[in-house]
Order: C-alpha cells, then structure tokens, then sequence
C-alpha cells in the first residue's frame, strides 16, 4: 500500500509547504506521523515509527486486550438486575433497596472505569493511529444511553460494534453499528414497528422512521445527497423486525416486521418472509453507493488533516474506497500516500477527551496512576474538568456527534478550562517534574514554537513551564 | 479591558475578522432592549406544591403528610393560591408585579415521563411527533434566527450543562462560572506571549480569561437581605448589563421522590436567590427584564409513600422581571377531583408552557405571530393573548 515509502514521499510534500504561521519552518514528518495521525510524542518508551502506522493497524489490538472495557453484555446483565431490583424495592421486598443501590453504583463505578481506560489506552499505546479511528468511527456512529439501566454501555457498544471494523469494509461497521442494540434504544428502532404487522395491527402501532432517516443522513449518504422522504419511510418499514429489550436481548422479531418488499433509492428488498438478511442488503448496497465513499472520505479528510480537506486529497481517498468496495485500510493508505497530508501541519486542534489523554501520555502517566485514583476523585477532577472543556463523557450533543472543526473547539470558556486542566495535570502529576526546557521538546518534538521554547524556560517554576507546554497552541494542536 | 485586548490582537493579524468573537467589535448593540431570561428546572418541579390551590381540600387529602396551606407558613397569593414559603423574599416581587405564575401547563410531551426526553422537548420547543434523538437546537436559538442583527454575544448559555435551548445555528457565547483559573500575572504574559502568533487561540484565551474575571464566585457578595447570591445568576446580570440580551441557564434539585419538605425547599431557595441575584445585578435593566423559569413537566397529585412525589404532567412556570405584569396566577384551573386529573394521577395541562413563552417574546420584542408558530415553535397554536407582557 505504499506505506513502507511513506515518510520519504512525506519529506519531499513537506519540503513544498507554503502553510506555515504558528509553526514557522518545515515539521518533520516524524511529527506528521506522531501528531497529526496518533496520539502525539509519548514520555515513555520510544515514539511509535512512522512508517508502520498501517502495519500496527493490521496486526493484533495489544492495547485493547490489555486494557479491556466493561462489556455491552455485562452491561446488559446488570442493567437486568437493577430493573430486577427496581421493580422488587417497588413491591418492598426485603433487601431490595440494598441491591438496587448495589447496581446503581455498579453502573456508575463501571461508567468512570471505562473513561479511565479510554484515557489509559491513548496514554500507552503505541499503536495510536488504531485509537484515532476508534475515536472517530465512535462519533460517527453516535449513541449513547442516559438511562441507568444502559448507563455504563456506549464503551461497550464501541468495543463491539467500532473497534474489530477500524481496518474493514465500511460496510462490516456500518452493519455492526446500525443493528447493534445500543444503537436501536438510541434512534427509537426499539419503537418502530410495521403498521402491517401482526402485532403492528393488534396493538396500533406504526413506524418510527429516526434510525433510517439518520442512516441515511449521517451515517451513509449524507445530508445534500440525494434521497426522498419515500426512501425514509421505505427503509423504516424495512427496518421493522429489528428489536431489543432488556428482557429478551436482541433479536430479529417477524410479528413487527412490515410485510412486503420495499424499495429504496429505486432497488426493492425483501418481500419473502422478513429476515436480517435484507436489512444487511441495503447497508451494503448504501455503504456501496458513490454519495456514501464521498461523504466518509470527505469527513475522515476533514478529520485527519484541515476542517476543508484538499479536494485531490479527497478525491484519492474516495477512488481508492470506489476500487476496493469501501476497504477501509485502502482509504487510509491513500490518505497517508497524499502530499497534501503531509501539508499544513496543526491545521486541527484536539478534542478535550484526546487533549486530556495526550496530556497525561505526555506526562508519563500510566493506567496504574490512573486506576490509583478513587472513582469518585476521578468524577470529580478529571470528568468534570472534560465537562467544562465542552465534551462531557459519553454525552455527545445529538446523533450527528461531536463537532470537528477548529472553532468548535477554540471558544472561551473550553480554552479557560484546557488552561486550568494544563495547570492542574502539571500539579498533579506523578513523579518527578520534567524540567520544563527538556519537556517541551521532549512533547513535541520539532513542532514546539521559539516562543515556547522561550517562555517554557522563563516560567518561574517547574510546574508553571510544564503547565505552559501542555496549555500551549502547538500541544492543542495536531 | 477585554474589548482593548481584543483590538490588539485585530490589529495585529488579519485571518480573524471570520471567528465570532469578533463580530462583537464591529456590529451595534443588539437593535432592542428588553432582556430574558430563561431557566430551565431541570427534574420536574412540582408546581403544586410551589403555587397551591389550597382552597381546595383535596390538595390536602392526596398529600396528609406534606406540609401545605396555611398552617406551613405558606403565603397567600390571591385568595386561591398560596405560595411556598421558600419563594417568601419574592413576595414584594409579586405584590409590586414583578412575579407571576402559571399553572396547569405542561409541553406536548405526555405519559412517559422520562426527564431526559421531557426535558429535550422542552427545550427543542417542538411537540412529540419528531424523533426525540432527532431534534437538534432549541426554540431560543430558532427564535435569534428570526431576529436580524444580531451577535455571538447577543445571547450567553450559562453554566456547563449542554442548554439544548440555546443550541443552533446563531451564534450565541457560553461562559460557565465554574472554570477556575488562578494564574499568576506572569503566567497570563506567558501565555499571552506563547498564544499570540495564533490569532484563534489568542482571542478564545483572552476571551476566556476576561470572562473568567467577570465574577469571582468564591468572593460574591452577600444579597441585599442576606443570603448567598446564585453565581449563574450573577454572570449573567453582569453579561445583560452589556451586549446581551438573552441568558439561558438551568437550576437542578427538584426530582423529590422522597424528603420533599426539605429537598424543595432548598431548591426553591436557590431559585428564589437566583431571581433576587438578577434583581439586583441588573439594577435599573430588571424593569425592562422578563424571566421564565420553566419544568419538564409536574409531579403526581399525590404524595407517594416516602414523603415525596413522583413524575407527573401537568406543572407551573415562574414568571419575574418589570417587563411583566405579574400579581397574577394565569392559566385554566383544571381542578383537582379525581376525573379532572390527567389519567387520574396527574394535574391536568390545560395549557402549553410555548404558548406562554411565545407570548412572552412577541410582547417583549414584537416578533410575528407566524414567526413564533411557525419557524420558533413549529406547529404551536398559541391561542389567545394572556396579557403577560406589561
């Protein structure tokens, strides 16, 4: 995939680079590579090399079993037993109202777990291209649960529905993501139920088109693509089936089925008895479709390298997915085999969950330091401080996720509290303070600015220069 | 200071003139003066215990254990309706028609009753029939739409809650109080040096630490008659005495399954604090000020077996400010027998909390009728004028 070549062909883009304010002179592609497509320069261990992001992307996720999520499915079974408690604690059964608060702080306790391995993963890794796509894929396909009884289940949904398909076909994820059950209690799926049905027409009940009408808006086609509101409803109905309840889990359910073929954007499906199958062929045939490869290249571009992404840029990256029917590990070869994402360096800035994490990379901070910290210190510090940068854990705005442009992100009061998270980590952090003039060069290479440089060794102490680095336009930056 | 800083920096690059911030340094004040106000209560506050109708005396029959009436120190508002005593320091607000309340409202949103979706609804501002997880912005961000003119700043979310009611396609600024930044003078100059060769982070710095020197919410003073001042209040009395004409923020503490005697009563202290904290920031602007601090929905009629209530419909809304003409408890009395309670359990809505906010903009600022049914809350009939605005 040209990736063995990439630094070097990297080195000649770089030497063409007329883009160039905060960071004054050529960057190196090393810190391309460690910054812009991972999770910047680790305090620990050697940085990852450049050269072997698509060759770490294909071999074995190391982070993630070392570091594992609390599953979906545990999630489910204790979600059981809190709805098993509540409904017990109503009737006054004895002891019920220790067992349900017993699950409550199962689910909070598991909840703030799963945010501290996020942030362990992308402090350790040295795979960190592996949890960018994570990260992005994650948003992409938006849900979360604000009820208690899926409370702790988004990393688990991501786990299983995101994590295995970063290096597929678009259309294995888009299949995971669309019928996972986190993702049908999200967009109402659970809800929806073909007017036709045998059950439909025993309890008056109808269809809920929001899960088809966000496949189609944000996770495939895109908005501006075109689509009718007959597509919507077609596809509804060709959705109806597909359920989950706590009680009886996941499950293709024929009596909610609408009967009947469907047609959508001019193809008809099903119209044999309704089956799994036809759903699974119109993902494909979406994730197929040519608004779809512009649509996903277009967003990773925009993503990867600058909120308007170089339309050569785009364009290769969307041939390459048309070649290879949407092989994921193809588009992001093209990506990384374009001059023009070796151009513009710090043209995005970081999210606040990856501003955090990168911090604490920077600083050395392991998942052991993390795991020493009391859930209930890390709720406080730590997912508060996320919730006042703007990027409240696990809370994304609306289907459509989290925003990704650099004047989301750079607003007063989400910079106010990236300054004082800088302060604090600085603070805060284990071990001995780094000397503030090794420390910025040691976090960031050759993209740290003279300026910085300058000031990291005028601060009056060790916690102020380090807090300064961390605070600093070229670590926000990527 | 702030504006100063900014010049600077204007004058110093040339790519910025794009980022909103900076509207606010060439554009007019925001072309009208009257402010609002809008509070979300987030929980479901129980309307009838905070304006009650104790004359009836099935009030008192569906909750024997609850203190109300007369006897708890409750505080007659027109022979009818008693308020909370712990809304008590307003009560010269409502004898001077400063403060005013609805009863029996409730939005589109019925028989769930999960806060989450109620409270989504409400501040999308639309009724039930859309995807809940499908609404994207708030009718306080739709109706900026339909004003021209105006700038980020024109409207603050206040606090670090997401404020669905305020999320959208106009601009509008977000300061949280709690953001606590202590640097020292040389750190800000480190700072400031180490941001400037980047006009974005430059300005949201500068920005940022600005606001954050608005209020110091350690060091606030005590209210008039005492008691500490609300800190999101105060933000944004400081913000209303400036460029901005509307502030959004959201108060918490109302879901009393249990304990409700007490756990109301400190919600409503905050509350009334917050109130008494814009009073008397804005000074002479709380004449042209109108507030709405509005619930997802109210609380069963009657009192559950742990001293509290549980999730229910039909509810209250608070209304303050000298742009209002308060005194008044508007709204249809639905009654509290049995057969006129919603699925037997709930007050009755007889009347949507839109339609009032609706009201309240057109008296406020003269916005179109078809504006606010149509664009602002899509599909709303806000039927007849109620009278809200003085």
């Amino acid at each position: 995939m040209g990736a063995v070549d990439l630094l070097d062909h990297a080195h000649e883009a770089i030497k063409a680079d007329r883009f160039m304010t905060l960071f004054e002179r050529p960057i190196a592609p090393e810190t391309y590579a460690l910054v812009r497509f991972g999770m910047g320069f680790p305090a620990l261990g050697s940085p990852p090399d450049g050269r072997g992001i698509l060759t770490r992307l294909a071999g074995p996720d190391r982070i993630g079993a070392l570091l594992p999520v609390i599953s979906f499915d545990a999630v489910v079974n204790a979600g059981r037993s809190l709805r098993a408690a509540q409904r017990d604690q109503r009737k006054g059964v004895e002891g019920s109202e220790a067992a349900l608060k017993e699950w409550r702080v199962w689910m909070r306790t598991s909840f703030v777990q799963n945010f501290t391995t996020d942030l362990a993963r992308i402090a350790e890794t040295d795979d960190p291209f592996r949890e960018r796509l994570h990260r992005f894929w994650a948003n992409h396909f938006t849900a979360r649960s604000r009820r208690v009884h899926l409370f702790a289940a988004g990393a688990g949904y991501a786990e299983q529905a995101i994590r295995p398909h970063l290096n597929r076909r678009f259309a294995e994820m888009l299949k995971a993501a669309v019928t996972h059950p986190f993702m049908m209690v999200y967009l109402d799926q659970v809800g929806s139920v073909g007017p036709n049905s045998p059950y439909g027409k025993r309890r008056g009940r109808g269809l809920n088109e929001n899960l088809a009408r966000e496949v189609l808006e944000l996770h495939t086609l895109g908005v501006g693509a075109a689509y009718t509101q007959a597509d919507v409803t077609q596809f509804a109905e060709l959705l109806t089936g597909l359920n989950f309840s706590l009680k009886s889990g996941a499950r293709f359910q024929n009596n909610r089925a609408e009967p009947g073929a469907e047609t959508v954007l001019g193809k008809v499906y099903g119209g044999g008895r309704p089956a799994l199958a036809d759903i699974h062929a119109v993902l494909e045939d979406l994730a197929r479709h040519p608004a779809t490869a512009a649509h996903i290249c277009r967003k990773l571009a925009a993503h990867f390298v600058a909120d308007q992404p170089d339309a050569g840029l785009v364009a290769a990256m969307t041939g390459a997915y048309r070649d290879t029917d949407g092989e994921l590990g193809a588009v992001y070869a093209a990506m990384l085999d374009h001059p023009a994402a070796w151009r513009g360096f710090g043209a995005k800035v970081k999210q606040p969950l990856e501003f955090m994490a990168t911090s604490l990379r920077a600083l050395g901070v392991r998942s052991a330091d993390l795991q020493g910290i009391r859930p209930n210190r890390v709720r406080k510090i730590m997912m508060g401080t996320l919730r006042r940068m703007g990027q409240q854990y696990q809370a994304p705005p609306g289907p459509d996720g989290w925003p990704d442009t650099q004047a989301a992100w750079v607003q007063p009061h989400g910079m106010a509290a990236r300054i004082a998270w800088a302060m604090d980590a600085a603070a805060r952090a284990p071990g001995t303070m780094p000397d503030p003039r090794e420390f910025v060069v040691d976090a960031l290479g050759d993209a740290a600015g003279s300026r910085l440089v300058w000031a990291a060794g005028a601060a009056q102490n060790r916690i102020e220069g380090v807090g300064l680095v961390l605070a600093s336009a070229e670590f926000n930056r990527r | 200071m702030a504006g100063l800083r900014r010049r600077d920096l204007l004058l110093g690059a040339c790519s910025v003139a794009a980022h909103p911030l900076f509207s606010t340094m060439t554009l007019a004040a925001a072309p009208w003066q009257p402010r609002l106000v809008v509070i979300i209560l987030r929980g479901a506050m129980d309307g009838l215990h905070v304006v009650q109708p104790y004359t009836d005396p099935l009030l008192a029959a569906y909750r024997p254990t609850l203190p109300i009436g007369p006897d708890s120190g409750m505080l007659d508002l027109d022979g009818r309706f008693g308020m909370h005593p712990r809304l008590g320091r307003l009560k010269p607000l409502w004898d001077s028609g400063e403060l005013g309340f609805v009863h029996a409202v409730s939005t589109p949103y019925r028989d769930k009753r999960s806060h989450f979706d109620g409270q989504d609804l409400l501040e999308a501002g639309t009724a039930g029939d859309v995807g809940i997880a499908a609404q994207r912005g708030g009718w306080l961000n739709r109706f900026l739409q339909t004003v021209p003119g105006t700038v980020a700043e024109t409207a603050f979310a206040v606090g670090s809650d997401e404020l669905r009611v305020l999320a959208g396609a106009a601009p509008a600024m977000r300061w949280s109080p709690d953001v606590d930044v202590d640097l020292t003078p040389q750190m800000q100059q480190l700072l400031s040096h180490v941001y400037a060769p980047d006009p974005l982070f430059a300005a949201a710095a500068s920005e940022g630490m600005a606001l954050a020197s608005v209020i110091d919410r350690k060091e606030l003073p005590d209210l008039p008659g005492g008691g500490k001042r609300e800190p999101l209040a105060a933000f944004a009395a400081d913000r209303l005495l400036g460029e901005t004409r509307i502030a959004a923020y959201s108060l918490t503490g109302w879901d009393t399954h249990k304990g409700q005697k007490g756990g109301l009563g400190a919600a409503l202290d905050r509350l009334q604090r917050s109130i008494l904290t814009l009073q008397d920031g804005l000074g002479a602007v709380w004449g042209k000020t109108a507030v709405l601090a509005m619930t997802e929905f109210g609380r069963t009629a009657r009192e559950n077996g742990s001293g509290g209530t549980d999730h229910g419909t039909g509810g209250a809304m608070l209304l303050a400010g000298g742009a209002l003409r308060g005194g008044s408890v508007f709204g249809e009395w639905p009654g509290l027998e049995e057969a006129d309670l919603y699925a037997r359990r709930d007050l009755m809505p007889t009347g949507d909390v839109r339609a009032y906010a609706a009201w309240a903009m057109r008296g406020l600022y003269g916005i179109d009728r078809a504006a606010l049914e149509g664009a602002v809350f899509p599909g709303l009939d806000m039927g007849r004028d109620p009278g809200l605005v003085a």
